[in-house]
């Protein structure tokens, strides 16, 4: 029973194996990046970073069909652009940066479902934003796991000033730093996890599996490390189980992996040791001082 | 008395409206000074415009400090981030290891040291956001002590602060004048800038009087830098004082 149903899968099928290893990856890179995705209050404009990936995307599709070099070095210049364009519109006019984000990515998905619609069929297009785990082959694999291996060693590089810039701004810049190369270089990683998961998730839901076990881990630790360690387990199960399921039940992996990940939110949110529900309603004693 | 600052006609503008008009000043090295008037009369983007972090700065400023530490008001703080006291008081020591850097044990043991002097020990490994507005100012002056700055600008430093922690503050100020640093703090409290301050600066946009502090806070100055800084003029055309000194 447990051998037909959990293992038999990866044992049999080559891409259910990959599938597996790259999910492992993206779990250990991305829930870092999610991390202070969250801690940054970029939640929803990470959200929105993801989405512009797919005008880039189109272009490579357009450019090279379903091809993974040409899509994902598409994605990540579409990502990047987007990044880099917000943040020198918020600098300068006074928009704020989140609303120049909205409005770049709202230009950028119109053109990305536009430039996808010339050529390919609405098959193409559904594989593009919700992932096709089939697609993930061995260059995908390659690639997701040198997207965690850079993932960890350049958020291990630049820690202490991205932490700084996240909570002191104004005390980096009084230091000589210049704050915005460490949150470009951030949000660079943020993409580039983005464009490694967009395969197996798909645009629309690449950031599912690098946020929302970010944002359950808040419910059980507090520092960037402990969070880290948190969430990458939750969204490696996630991705394990949301296979499986997707295998068996004949459904999209985006989608089900993404559903898995909001289903340990919930739990979190319910049951976390910290500012859950749970907390919130069991103490009935206080300290004494 | 030599100066540890001297300003010869500075203009610092948000959006072409200056927010510091045509100042030249002395500020007095080893000694310390408050900075007095109104909100909106420039007081914060003086210290900004100090530290290089001004937009837009015309005239010159002459600073003979090697090392400037700067205390921020604290609305400009994520206070809810996860980082403990002890880290960020090690911060101080930026200079020292940068952003790539290790913390040497000496820095670890002042930076204790540190958290005991303003009154904090057994904090070391609390969250900031668990600590009161007065407490997490008391963690931002050990960062202060750590920088070992010759000048220290503070901005608000006493805004919402109770009087135990403003007198534990304050000691921690008196023992940097002893130490012959400079000391520039915007402050609020007119008494308390007489009690403590020796000399001070009144500024509504424009410089009203510098000097010793009890010429400076006159009555009919404190009248004058209160009726400038109502006269807001969203039309003004361009200033035509011609600047005596290009930056």
């Amino acid at each position: 029973m447990f051998y037909e149903y959990v293992v038999s899968p990866f044992a049999e099928f080559g891409f259910m194996r990959r599938a597996l290893v790259a999910s492992l990856a993206l779990s250990v890179g991305g829930s870092a990046i999610g991390v202070f995705l969250i801690l940054r209050r970029m939640s929803l404009m990470g959200d929105a970073l993801a989405h512009s990936l797919l005008p880039g995307a189109a272009m490579g599709f357009l450019i090279g069909g379903l091809s993974l070099p040409a899509m994902s070095l598409g994605g990540f210049i579409a990502g990047v652009t987007t990044a880099l364009l917000s943040g020198i519109i918020a600098r300068f006019s006074s928009m704020r940066e989140d609303a120049s984000f909205a409005a770049a990515y709202l230009t950028a998905m119109a053109l990305g479902v536009l430039i996808v619609s010339l050529r390919g069929s609405a098959v193409d297009l559904m594989n593009i934003l919700f992932g096709a785990i089939l697609a993930v082959d061995e260059p995908a694999l390659f690639l997701v796991v040198s997207t965690a291996t850079l993932t960890l060693i350049g958020l291990a590089a630049i820690y202490r000033p991205l932490v700084v810039e996240c909570f002191n701004p104004g005390f980096l810049a009084a230091m000589g730093v210049r704050g915005s190369l460490y949150h470009y270089l951030f949000l660079s990683l943020a993409v580039l996890n983005m464009v490694a998961g967009f395969q197996a998730l798909g645009t629309l839901m690449a950031l599912g599996l690098i946020l929302l076990p970010a944002v359950a881990s808040s419910f059980w630790a507090r520092e960037v490390w402990s969070m880290s360690l948190v969430a990458a387990p939750m969204a490696f199960a996630s991705a394990a189980v949301g296979l499986l399921v997707s295998f068996h039940a004949g459904l999209p992996s985006g989608p089900v992996i993404v559903l898995f990940a909001s289903l340990f939110f919930l739990l979190s949110l319910l049951f976390g040791s910290r500012a859950s529900v749970r907390a919130r309603l069991s103490r009935p004693v206080h300290l004494r001082g | 008395m030599t100066a540890a600052l001297r300003l010869t006609d500075l203009t610092v503008s948000y959006d072409r409206h200056p927010a510091v008009h045509h100042v030249s000043a002395e500020i007095p090295a080893g000694e310390m000074t408050a900075i007095v008037g109104p909100n909106g009369a420039g007081k914060s983007t003086l210290l900004k415009a100090l530290l290089g972090l001004a937009p837009r700065v015309e005239g010159r400023i002459e600073c003979t400090a090697k090392r400037i530490a700067y205390l921020p008001q604290q609305a400009e703080i994520d206070r809810s981030f996860p980082i403990s006291v002890l880290d960020t008081v090690l911060l101080g020591r930026w200079s020292r290891f940068g952003g790539f850097g290790a913390a040497k044990p000496v820095d670890l043991h002042d930076a204790r040291h540190a958290v005991a002097a303003v009154g904090l020990s057994g904090f070391e490994r609390r969250p900031i956001e668990t600590l009161s507005v007065g407490q997490f100012q008391r963690v931002l002056f050990a960062r202060l002590l750590l920088q070992d700055a010759d000048l220290v600008l503070l901005d608000e430093p006493f805004a919402a602060i109770d009087s135990k922690t403003v007198a534990d503050l304050m000691v921690v100020i008196r023992r940097w004048r002893e130490e012959k640093r400079t000391v520039v703090a915007v402050l609020h409290d007119f008494d308390q800038v007489r009690r403590d301050f020796p000399h001070a600066l009144l500024l509504a946009r424009e410089l009203v009087a510098a000097g010793p502090t009890a010429r400076v806070l006159s009555a009919e100055n404190l009248l004058r830098a209160r009726a400038m800084a109502e006269a807001w003029d969203e039309r003004a055309g361009a200033c035509d004082v011609p600047l005596r000194l290009s930056a």
